[in-house]
């Protein structure tokens, strides 16, 4: 029997969440629970606290994902990360955010919180604070000959912000610890207490690359929250988008790693292949990443004659420049030199970490959200989601190669068998119980699994948001892939694993 | 390899004409760019990007200007890895608390003369992340703004224009 339906079994479910049941359980079931994690008998999906309890998603092999709550009156509960160490950060997070504390937290030091908010706990109590900054005590390497190279916030490329404490040994890379939360922004805050569009908006700006998987998490937790349904045409509007948005950020990520490996004229091609999937979203849907098109209900806009004509033109082009870059990709061995056996992650730990998207994939990790839980229209649609299982930087972007060719037939079929009708509902019809009700969602952004949680109050606000970034992750990861190669290959493991920063630090 | 270099060679280049409408206007605006840059910068401005606690929205439109339809370069406008080297810092985003002093640090480490581009509406006056604990609201709030591109995110079209008249307005307050 799996561990979801023994506690289902076992304990009260709150009976408001959609699609996935949510069990409320004492402190020995989430023991229990953390160590059938730890056993890596089943894998964490996310973590979070909505200030009186914490709740903890995870799924099994064959079993459908589930949620647990346990109530934490005296704002302490039993550590996951303790036993589980994927649940290390967003364990620190709560603890920034809401005061709430895991007990025997191995790594007690702040991490969203750098002591300069001007407040402490922004979420329970809002104590006032003097807002100097936090020291911050890096882990240490110890021995003679090693060396320290601070990378960060600000880095010398057009990224995003985050620090880097290096320690090497010669060129050799010791330890590898980033210290992230340079752009938190307080989503989760934010979205308190305000109506499902305006929090739509924000949900969109959690990770500007994955804007279409975030409106699309978002939007599905909210109507399954009120038991609504997007119309079938919307739905497989969606799943264009999506895929428009996986073409967009494979090609730019395969020119990037490439550039990084000091070889630019990739880059070149494939920043014009991500330009006229740019033009294409823009033709399409109005706007280039799609920003605001997914929205709670429905989609901003139907698709016209002249949209589906620039996708099918799109699909061509890609179809013809594409297999020459692969080819190039392929047969540069000054190129191949320098991703193939570079920055290897280790397939028990991807499979421990639950490491989305490519990370996962290409270290032997089958896991992919639109295959399993699975949601409309792809369990309705013939793709496959490729793995490898090298586990190093070349893997990673094959990858990507092979998911280019896949979005690529995804499109083809939602443009042959998409259905005509609405695009949106009005959201005022759905059905209200007078209880909060809660919904979830798990998307494949291009990344990986995006898992949103929306409660919403009994007036249809949001009473409390929570988005997980697959980075999350995927960060620990890469301190580990680095390990052990030199610091030069730093920015060509990074630009693989293509974290986000914004999207962690919410 | 060889083959793909070649026909690049031989095919006509993807690269497009300037974002101007009007085509007289885009010559004039050419030709003045082209005079003012030359005499006050000599024909090189160059940016540094700092992102402030943007969504990462801002950058990816950023990194296009780069590509061979935007083809910034050709502008005598370049990207620079240290704020040492630069005379305008593209700032993105609603200005995190916890990004602060790095910008700030960013900021002095630049030599004068200099300019502040606040990129995108966040970094105009915090966009959707106004009013929050976290973000001080907007580039200005930390720095003084020499201009303001407003977009969520401005498209790299908006982006050029924006930092085409830049040139103009840094000659004129000279």
């Amino acid at each position: 029997m799996s561990l979801a339906s023994a506690l289902l079994d076992e304990y009260a479910s709150a009976g408001t969440q959609q699609p996935w049941p949510r069990v409320v359980v004492d402190a020995d079931g989430w023991r229990r629970i953390v160590a059938t994690l730890a056993g890596h008998a089943a894998t964490l999906i996310s973590l979070w606290c909505d200030g009186s309890a914490v709740h903890l998603s995870l799924y099994e092999e064959n079993a459908r994902p589930i949620v647990v709550s346990l109530d934490c009156p005296d704002g302490r509960y039993p550590s996951v990360g303790l036993s589980h160490p994927p649940a290390l950060r967003l364990e620190r997070a709560i603890a920034d955010l809401y005061g709430v504390v895991a007990e025997d937290l191995p790594d007690n030091r702040p991490w969203l919180d750098h002591g300069r908010w001007g407040v402490r706990r922004p979420l329970r109590d809002c104590a006032p604070d003097a807002a100097t900054g936090d020291a911050y005590a890096f882990l240490t390497a110890e021995g003679p000959p090693m060396h320290q190279i601070p990378v960060g916030p600000v880095h010398a490329g057009i990224i995003e912000p985050g620090h880097f404490r290096f320690t090497a040994h010669g060129e050799t890379v010791v330890r590898l610890e980033e210290r992230l939360g340079y752009v938190h922004k307080g989503v989760e805050a934010l979205m308190k207490g305000v109506p499902s569009a305006r929090a739509a908006a924000i949900a969109a700006r959690v990770s500007g690359d994955s804007t279409v998987a975030y409106s699309l998490a978002f939007s599905l937790a909210v109507e399954s929250a009120l038991r609504v349904q997007a119309p079938p045409r919307a739905v497989w509007l969606r799943a264009i988008m999506a895929e428009l948005e996986r073409l967009a950020n494979h090609f730019g990520d395969i020119g990037a790693i490439c550039n990084d490996a000091a070889f630019p004229l990739m880059q070149a091609h494939c920043a014009a292949l991500r330009e006229r999937a740019l033009r294409c979203a823009d033709g399409c849907f109005g706007h280039r990443l799609m920003m605001d098109r997914i929205t709670p209900g429905g989609v901003a806009q139907d698709l016209d004659d002249k949209g589906v004509a620039l996708l099918r033109g799109l699909v061509i082009d890609v179809r013809k420049h594409f297999p020459k870059l692969i080819g190039l990709y392929e047969n540069t061995a000054s190129l191949q030199d320098r991703t193939v056996a570079t920055g290897t992650l280790d397939a028990t730990l991807a499979a421990a970490f639950g490491a989305g998207g490519y990370v996962g994939r290409a270290s032997g990790r089958t896991f992919d959200a639109r295959k399993n839980p699975a949601y409309a229209p792809y369990d309705d649609l013939a793709f496959k989601a490729p793995t490898r299982d090298r586990g190093d930087v070349d893997a990673r972007v094959w990858i990507r190669i092979e998911e280019v060719d896949q979005s690529l037939l995804l499109i083809e079929q939602c443009l042959g068998r998409m259905p005509s009708g609405p695009v949106r509902i009005g959201l005022d019809g759905g059905s209200r119980e007078g209880d909060a009700m809660e919904g979830v969602a798990l998307v494949e952004g291009f990344r990986g699994d995006i898992f949103a949680w929306v409660r919403l109050a009994e007036n249809g606000t949001i009473a409390h948001c929570h988005l997980r970034d697959p980075s999350w992750f995927q960060w620990p990861l890469l301190e580990k892939a680095i390990e052990g190669n030199i610091v030069a290959d730093f920015p060509l493991c990074n630009k693989s694993f293509n974290c986000s920063y914004s999207g962690h630090d919410l | 390899m060889r083959k793909l270099l070649l026909t690049s060679l031989l095919k006509r280049s993807m690269t497009e004409p300037p974002p101007v409408d009007d085509a007289a206007m885009n010559a004039e605006l050419l030709a003045r760019l082209d005079a003012v840059s030359r005499e006050r910068l000599g024909r090189s401005l160059s940016i540094r990007q700092v992102d402030a606690g943007s969504c990462n929205g801002c950058e990816l439109e950023i990194h296009a200007l780069g590509n061979v339809y935007y083809d910034l370069e050709r502008f005598g406008l370049r990207f620079v890895a240290s704020p040492r080297h630069a005379d305008v810092l593209l700032v993105t985003g609603p200005v995190t608390h916890n990004m602060r002093e790095a910008l700030e640090r960013t900021y002095r480490a630049t030599p004068d003369p200099k300019w502040v581009v606040a990129v995108g509406d966040c970094g105009f006056d915090g966009g959707v992340f106004a009013g929050s604990y976290a973000c001080t609201g907007g580039v200005s709030a930390v720095l003084p703004v020499d201009l303001h591109i407003r977009g969520c995110p401005p498209s790299p079209t908006a982006l050029l224009q924006g930092l085409i008249a830049l040139v103009e307005h840094s000659a004129a307050r000279r």
